[in-house]
């Protein structure tokens, strides 16, 4: 619509464009300005407060030396590879179970979808009371009379990360199971009825025919899970505080930590730079594919 | 794992299909080996993703001592509330003693205007989108929503200075802002999607009579859309309550949201740990979205469907 023809018209789309400030603001000041103040001042030595004294890629270099930062990096490639290949295999596989028109379908999705309801903070500490060495499930399984049982990954800090994907996992599989299910419903009936006539088992069918059929939907659940995997924060604080020692550090906690805590800030924008780094290389790709083929948006 | 096992009993049913005899639709038998491999896995899945909220619930209802000698999964022999009063008004935080109550109205005072005002924004700026486009918005909305994939992260330091500058930095309101802020990207999208989906006559036949912006948006496209509104109440009350880096970044102690007093209830190094109580405040945290949940059913799913997967 040009803007000079009628007065009117004008008047018309000044209601839309006042109505797309708070849009606009967002988008330019906080995405794109936030970004890129981050970024600019992850090349400062800014301490408790910013300064644009610059120092190069300092802050870098001191990252990737800090012990802290290696592992918090290797618990989120462990987290994050684990987490995706389980939430995709168990949704799919609880979403093709809920889609054999069974009985009482909708409580059972009813129970797998709660825990999502609840935040991650919630989630880390039930799991905290589950995994508690002494009362929880480890000290039940000793009560029983099997002395030597040990499942404690809370406190040996070889296996923390995997205390927390149990967590994030019974969290957020349900949602995985749900966008799954509703993927299984758009798949044409003929399709089975085809599969069925020319005698392929249903194993089969669901290997070769429904998942690749299925590519969007499991691209969706791949997005939402790596966008979630980079986020992860709240369940490790609530879980184990980064604990033991600093075993199940995740690259978000550092982040708050060296801004809040340590009074680093240049620390904090470099590791949240680092973040922001990881993410653009998952979601160009994933970007380009979905829309730059097909003009969508 | 035994998920796996529950397809090959299905495999060999609709190969036997082939060599059966009589025509017509097979006879489905109760006890069929598909059948208790597929409800026997569902059962056993089911009870493993119950099993966290019965433990809560159960230790919740414990005493201390009780705790200490006895297993979490058995069920309280002698039941007591008292963790739940103690929770929800003595609990320490290490600060004060005043219980989960305070967190609980803050989290009251945080939710419902950052509801309201996120889904007035939004639902305003989606109609905009869809029905009135000017030149350059779609630009915005893309960048809005590719921003959406942003961690946080990256921009809670330049929020914070934004926020101390027009002096909000630690109240409730700047945390408002920031939920209405990050709850733009996904609202906007699903406001915009769904009024794109309603039929242009009616918009143009609005438009033929006179009716302007803000008269074809009250009198026709808000009372027009208010499932798509309950189900953007729905995410943003769950996604709100349960936010907890903004509340720990944007408030200040006697401000703190329910979740970040529970985080700091239960991780408490002070004193002896009271697992029943901290059960008892967990529950208490996890009671607003779960009566969200169950209470809204489909239209739950719908709105996190729609926060998935794009338009």
């Amino acid at each position: 619509m040009s803007k000079s023809e009628r007065p009117n018209q004008l008047f018309r789309n000044l209601n839309a464009k006042v109505a797309s400030i708070p849009m606009v603001l967002t988008a330019l000041v906080i995405f794109v300005g936030g970004s890129a103040w981050t970024v600019l001042y992850s090349f400062t030595n800014s301490k408790l407060l910013p300064r644009l004294n610059f120092v190069g890629l300092d802050q870098y270099y001191r990252l990737w030396s800090t012990p802290r930062w290696l592992v918090s990096i290797e618990n989120l490639l462990v987290y994050g590879v684990l987490s995706l290949v389980f939430s995709l295999v168990i949704g799919f596989i609880l979403a093709a179970l809920l889609d054999q028109k069974i009985r009482f379908e909708d409580t059972f999705r009813t129970i797998f979808l709660y825990p999502f309801a609840l935040s991650f903070i919630v989630t880390g500490l039930v799991w905290q009371w589950l995994l508690n060495p002494e009362f929880g499930i480890q000290g039940v399984v000793r009560g029983l009379g099997w002395e030597s049982f040990s499942f404690d990954p809370l406190y040996n800090s070889e296996i923390v990360i995997y205390g927390i994907l149990i967590a994030a996992l019974w969290q957020g599989t349900g949602l995985i199971m749900c966008l799954m299910l509703a993927g299984l419903r758009g798949i044409d009936e003929d399709i089975w009825k085809a599969a069925r006539v020319d005698g392929i088992p249903t194993l089969k069918t669901y290997l070769f025919i429904i998942i690749p059929m299925m590519r969007p939907v499991f691209i969706t659940a791949l997005v939402i899970i790596a966008a979630g995997i980079v986020k992860v924060y709240d369940l490790v604080v609530a879980q184990t505080s980064g604990g033991p020692g600093i075993a199940s550090e995740v690259p978000a906690k550092y982040v708050y930590d060296y801004m809040f805590f340590a009074q680093n800030l240049g620390q904090g924008f470099a590791a949240s730079t680092m973040m922001l780094l990881s993410v653009v290389v998952v979601i160009v790709p994933w970007a380009y594919l979905e829309f730059g083929g097909k003009k969508h948006v | 794992m035994s998920d796996l096992a529950v397809s090959l009993p299905a495999g060999t049913d609709s190969i036997g299909f082939e060599a059966s005899g009589p025509r017509g639709p097979k006879p489905r038998h109760v006890f069929s080996r598909r059948n208790i491999f597929l409800y026997g896995t569902l059962i056993v899945v089911a009870l493993y993703y119950l099993l966290p909220l019965y433990v809560m619930v159960v230790t919740s209802l414990k005493g201390m001592p009780e705790i200490r000698l006895g297993n979490i999964f058995s069920p309280p022999l002698e039941i007591t509330f008292e963790p739940w009063v103690k929770a929800w008004s003595s609990a320490c935080t290490g600060l004060n003693c005043d219980g989960l109550s305070r967190g609980f109205w803050n989290s009251v005072r945080i939710t419902v205007p950052s509801v309201i005002l996120s889904i007035a924004i939004a639902s305003v700026n989606g109609y905009a989108l869809a029905n009135w486009r000017f030149k350059g918005a779609d630009t915005f909305f893309v960048i809005l929503i590719v921003g959406a994939f942003i961690p946080y992260q990256v921009m809670i330091y330049p929020i914070v200075i934004i926020l101390r500058e027009i002096g909000l930095y630690g109240s409730l309101s700047g945390l408002v802002i920031v939920h209405s802020i990050f709850g733009m990207p996904i609202l906007t999208l699903l406001f915009r999607n769904y009024f794109s989906s309603m039929p242009d006559e009616l918009f143009r036949a609005a438009r033929v009579d006179g009716a302007g912006f803000w008269g074809i948006y009250f009198r026709i496209m808000l009372p027009m859309s208010l499932p798509i509104f309950v189900v953007a109440i729905i995410l943003q009350v769950t996604g709100i309550w349960n936010d907890f880096l903004f509340g720990v970044v944007y408030t200040r102690p006697d401000t703190y949201p329910m979740t970040v007093q529970l985080n700091n209830i239960v991780n408490s190094v002070q004193g002896v740990k009271e697992y029943n109580v901290n059960m008892a405040a967990t529950i208490l945290t996890g009671l607003v979205p779960l009566v969200v949940y169950f209470v809204s059913g489909k239209l739950f799913v719908r709105g996190i469907a729609a926060g998935a997967v794009k338009g």
